[in-house]
């Protein structure tokens, strides 16, 4: 009795600490869920926040939850947006947020954003609210321009991050290197690599100058040899990194430089850019690949053949690996047998439209395999796979957590055995029994969803197209993921029957995506009515076809008003493109005209 | 396939659409024909890539729809069918790796050498003027009302017009056309003088007009008339 009324009397102080262990935010959101008590005590200690879809809640409500955060993650357009499947202006708007933090969290530090729609305007909001703003992160971001930039690093004091990952950036010139001031010391990492235009070099050498802290650094194509040496003769403790162009002349005193900055940096152990490399520049990278662990050449079409194995075989303590296609299955026999301690292999496709010669295949993926047994993230394009292959690599890499296999032709069966390949993704989830992401691709039944269903058990996110046969595909995978986060479909030959077969799991996803499908506007309305917690979004093109039959003078004027076409009668319509996500902000106030909101 | 019908086939194209939908606009605001024009422009587009690409094919054009014109002229051989966004691969990773890089001669009239840019690097046409601005650093963009943008030396308030050659070898102010049509026709850069310019833009100003009035009139007329005030201007 003593010890239960004690526990009342637990000071906040003590809780707060004890909180403090925790840092994965899954687990923060739990106990937050105990009682108020704890659940105000968490709130007001809460450094980190993660939002999955910045549409499950609104930004003042998390910005007047979290009063005390400092770190910020937001995701916005659905993964597919990625691949054009989204339109432009769909929405994803990073404004809102920066605005409601600016209001109630002004101790932000940092913010990272991926596939959301960011405006000049937001960044210079940015620049100003947040007195101890340190880092910002944005991948696959686009709306914003170099001028952005330069209010960024104009105005953050103490910036020690600015890390731009394959963003949409407009280039309106230069000039924004200059933007950091001459007090500006603390920077620690600088990736401006998907810049396309020119920079300014001597802004470029100035600013490196002056940041002792510097540990990454990655260029743009625009820097030459000439600036990368004199930039590593700077910073000999650089950890990671990205070259510009590697275009040197043997005997330029450029590429000599180049060498001996090289052999100075003893810390490096990530490296990537290699735009434009010719195999003299990558002799001078020889005597540093023995510390490697990060190696990314997938911009380099020019690294192939015995140049890739020239270089690679050096690199013996290698950890992750991205490459195209191009090196072939000679050049992964090479990765096999050099990167022992390989753990995360990506290879991208140098040819997109499978029209040249294969170049890898499935015995360049089994040779990995065999010669790498950590691998445990896969990445891999190709021409074609065969479930004997898909056997025998879950049998050397049991330990795959992420998987991922895009054969380039939609549909394309074993070519062996003319037979599916769901014996050999089944085989992927049978053995790997740690598996959160999984694509797969090829001819496929609803067999292999069978066995996603069955022994999938820790997936967190599938993606799938141009598979299954029936609607029972998609019900095994609802009913049997328990663990299921992500699941975007699309070409598949899925119904209203499988969309419904489960409804209420969605509660349990963050999001459902389903594009070119079987589902009708009436399978959706009938989710969107039984499930109030879910916006039940459908994107489509029938505003674009009524247009049409107006210019051509068949349709009337169309009001405005979305409940008109929703409403005028033909539930049966196909929708094109479905989003459904859990959330708490009700439906988005944002929508454009082609999102409707159900 | 007789010349005659060929021309004929030119001509309606030519003056149907293709010169109204990329007329100069020297002076005339476009504004009232923007919406209809909106949706033409887009087949007009590929009749013109159609032009371009098969002046002297045997059969007659006149009557292909815009989907099988744009569809035939695409470059790739591509015997399979493109799938919207498949392979999964990021534009980014897209746009990096294609190996296009179209770099075009920049001349400035007065300067002593020649520069070239890559098209390709740049998004737009604010982009290209931009870095037009810091290449050439003497000059500073200037907008005006009706949309034209000049480049301006404010030592000498010269200003100088961007104009560039196209695939055909004409001389055509810049910004006229959407950018990607531009970086496709465009073969080099010329930033001319404004007063040469203006020049240009009357005697090109007064071609149109004629030309115009022309199409309603016999096909041999057109091109006589065509021919002789092309020598004018040359």
């Amino acid at each position: 009795m003593k010890v239960q009324s004690a526990m009342f009397y637990f000071p906040e102080e003590v809780i707060e600490h004890i909180f403090s262990f925790l840092t994965h935010h899954p687990d923060r959101n739990t106990v937050s869920t105990v009682c108020k008590a704890w659940y105000k005590i968490e709130r007001l200690s809460r450094r980190e926040v993660f939002v999955g879809n910045c549409y499950a809640i609104r930004p003042d409500r998390a910005a007047a939850r979290f009063p005390g955060l400092r770190s910020l993650t937001l995701k916005g357009k659905p993964h597919f947006a990625d691949f054009d499947l989204v339109p432009p202006d769909w929405g994803g708007l990073a404004g809102p947020w920066i605005e409601a933090m600016a209001r109630s969290c002004p101790n932000l530090e940092e913010l990272r954003m991926k596939r959301m729609v960011v405006s000049d305007e937001s960044l210079e909001l940015l620049a100003h609210a947040f007195p101890n703003f340190k880092a910002l992160v944005l991948v696959s971001c686009e709306g914003f321009s170099t001028d952005g930039l330069a209010a960024v690093a104009r105005s953050c004091k103490s910036l020690r991050e600015l890390d731009l990952q394959e963003n949409e950036i407009e280039d309106r010139g230069p000039r924004w290197l200059n933007s950091f001031p001459d007090m500006c010391t603390s920077l620690v990492s600088l990736n401006f690599a998907c810049l396309k235009g020119e920079v300014n070099l001597k802004s470029l050498e100035r600013l490196v100058c002056r940041s002792p802290n510097l540990k990454c650094l990655r260029l743009n194509r625009a820097v030459p040899v000439e600036t990368l040496a004199k930039i590593m003769n700077q910073c000999p403790n650089l950890e990671d990194l990205g070259t510009g162009s590697l275009l040197a002349d043997q005997f330029s005193e450029a590429y000599v430089s180049l060498i001996s900055a090289l052999q100075k940096c003893k810390k490096l152990r990530c490296l990537s850019g290699f735009w434009d490399a010719s195999p003299l520049c990558l002799l001078a990278v020889y005597p540093i690949c023995a510390n490697l662990t990060g190696l990314n050449l997938s911009y380099a079409p020019t690294v192939q053949g015995q140049d890739f194995i020239n270089l690679i075989q050096h690199c013996v303590k290698l950890l992750r690996l991205w490459v195209l296609d191009s090196v072939g299955d000679k050049g992964l026999a090479v990765v096999a047998s050099a990167c022992k301690e390989l753990q995360e292999l990506r290879v991208f496709p140098s040819d997109l439209f499978a029209a040249g010669p294969a170049t890898v295949t499935e015995e360049g993926l089994v040779a990995i395999s065999t010669g790498c047994p950590k691998l445990n993230s896969l990445l891999y394009f190709c021409h074609s796979m065969t479930n004997s292959a898909l056997i025998t690599v879950s049998k050397n890499c049991p330990n795959f957590t992420r998987f991922r296999l895009c054969i380039l032709e939609p549909r394309k069966p074993d070519p062996a055995t003319n037979e599916p390949l769901d014996e050999g993704f089944g085989a992927v989830v049978k053995t790997c029994k740690n598996l959160r992401r999984f694509s797969i691709s090829g001819l496929l039944t609803d067999q292999v969803f069978y066995y996603i269903g069955k022994y999938a058990k820790a997936l967190e996110m599938l993606s799938i197209a141009f598979a299954g046969d029936t609607d029972q595909g998609m019900t095994y995978v609802l009913n049997g993921c328990k663990n299921l986060r992500k699941l975007e479909i699309r070409d598949c030959p899925f119904g209203d029957g499988a969309l419904l077969a489960d409804v209420t799991k969605y509660e349990t996803m963050r999001s459902l995506w389903m594009s070119s499908c079987d589902i009708s506007l009436r399978g959706c309305k009938a989710l969107a009515t039984k499930m109030p917690s879910l916006n039940v979004e459908i994107i489509n093109e029938w505003e674009a076809e009524m247009e049409e039959n107006l210019n051509n003078g068949v349709a009337e004027v169309i009001s405005n008003n979305n409940n008109k076409h929703i409403n005028n009668g033909n539930d049966e319509r196909k929708v094109e493109k479905l989003y459904v996500y859990r959330t708490v902000g009700g439906p988005r106030t944002d929508a454009p005209d082609f999102v409707w909101t159900l | 396939m007789s010349v005659e019908t060929e021309r004929s086939s030119t001509e309606s194209d030519v003056s149907g659409l293709d010169y109204e939908e990329t007329a100069l606009t020297l002076g005339i605001p476009g504004g009232a024909r923007a919406t209809g024009a909106e949706l033409e422009r887009k087949r007009g587009f590929s009749r013109t890539v159609d032009l371009t690409s098969r002046i002297g094919a045997s059969e007659d054009r006149s009557d292909e729809s815009p989907d099988t014109n744009t569809a035939g002229s695409a470059k790739a051989p591509a015997p399979k069918a493109r799938v919207v966004g498949w392979p999964p691969v990021r534009n980014y990773r897209k746009n990096a790796l294609k190996s296009s890089n179209k770099y075009v001669k920049v001349a400035v009239d007065g300067a002593p050498y020649l520069r070239k840019v890559d098209l390709e690097a740049y998004g737009g046409y604010e982009e290209l003027l931009s870095a037009l601005q810091e290449m050439f650093s003497c000059f500073t963009i200037r907008n005006y009302p009706n949309e034209e943008r000049k480049l301006v030396d404010p030592i000498h308030g010269t200003e100088y017009v961007p104009t560039y050659e196209d695939k055909d070898g004409d001389w055509m102010l810049v910004g006229d056309v959407p950018w990607k049509m531009f970086v496709d026709a465009c073969k080099r850069l010329r930033l001319m003088k404004s007063s040469e310019a203006t020049n240009l833009g009357l005697i090109l100003l007064l071609l149109n007009s004629l030309l115009f009035e022309l199409e309603r009139r016999s096909s041999a007329c057109f091109i006589i008339i065509f021919f002789s005030l092309s020598f004018l201007f040359v």
